[in-house]
């Protein structure tokens, strides 16, 4: 039964070079849990610290309810959190690249990010355009909605389990976009609890 | 064409032949280099298979300009298309005839 073994090998490297050519498998699930924690930091700190949780769609700072926070700090934080997660993610990725003896940056990788990038730049340009309309109430809803947007794109070249998270991501934010009072919770738990949660997953399913 | 007697194309009897095929069956253009990646062989030996290939109609080749420096990137044919996944169904039945 020599040759049939022959076939069954054929098969299974057919295989291998499919999923390997079409897919990105490098993503850690670690990526996952730390982004999730930096963004549970940066929620408490834009709460607690910044005193950031608007509660009507328009920002005045004359604000009825008397609180008021510092837009740029605000703002300052969220990019600190995006570098911080993405910085992680890199890192990570390469070092399991690495290990599978693959490199991170390659012709999957590149068409990953060019359709997450799409959806990403337009709620950003957005989000600025909201901004400077004063529009604050909006930032969270809106950043949830592209996130898990472009989320919902990139799965097509990696794990099947990054749609479901793009479709939570983008649930969370059409409530939050009506519910404009629960911006920050719905933000904590999109960006905080659902990666983390994704990342134990992940990790558990496919690294272990 | 050269069939072999069990309805396996010969031209797939080498394991790189039909590494490309795969890779080129799931993406619409790959470049040497990536292709390279995926199979993990040297370059003389990829750049055969790649001609044999050729040959047989099964890929083409798109040679453009990226700054300045050539870029040679493969897409598989419709015929090559078609000769990998009859490959795929002989492979198929001849395991099924051993099963049964």
């Amino acid at each position: 039964m020599n040759e049939e073994q022959d076939y069954i090998r054929d098969i299974a490297q057919i295989r291998a070079i499919m999923e390997r050519s079409s897919k990105f498998l490098s993503l850690a699930g670690w990526a996952g849990i730390m982004a999730g924690l930096y963004a549970l930091a940066g929620a408490y700190i834009a709460y607690e610290v910044l005193g950031f949780n608007p509660d009507e769609l328009v920002y005045s700072s004359t604000n009825s309810s008397g609180s008021s926070f510092s837009l740029v700090q605000v703002i300052a934080l969220a990019s600190a959190i995006l570098v911080l997660a993405m910085g992680t993610a890199i890192l990570l990725s390469y070092n399991k690249a690495t290990k599978r003896g693959e490199k991170l940056w390659n012709a999957i990788v590149k068409r990953l990010l060019i359709n997450m990038a799409v959806p990403l730049l337009v709620g950003g340009l957005l989000i600025l355009v909201l901004i400077t309309k004063g529009l604050i109430g909006l930032l969270a809803p809106f950043t949830l909605v592209f996130y898990g947007l472009a989320l919902y794109n990139a799965s097509q070249f990696t794990y099947e389990e990054v749609k479901s998270l793009g479709l939570i991501q983008i649930g969370l934010g059409l409530l939050s976009a009506y519910f404009i009072e629960y911006g920050l919770v719905c933000w904590a738990l999109g960006f905080g609890v659902a990666h983390i949660m994704y990342g134990i997953y992940m990790h558990y399913r496919y690294e272990r | 064409m050269k069939i072999s007697i069990n309805g396996l194309d010969k031209a797939f009897e080498s394991r790189i032949k039909l590494g490309i095929m795969a890779a080129l069956a799931v993406n619409q253009t790959l470049d040497f280099n990536s292709l390279k990646e995926f199979l993990d062989v040297t370059d003389g030996n990829l750049a055969s298979h790649l001609k044999a290939l050729e040959k047989d109609e099964f890929i083409r080749v798109e040679k453009s300009f990226v700054d300045k420096k050539s870029n040679t990137s493969y897409a598989a044919t419709e015929l090559g298309r078609k000769a990998f996944s009859d490959h795929l169904n002989a492979l198929e039945k001849l395991i099924k005839g051993v099963a049964e």
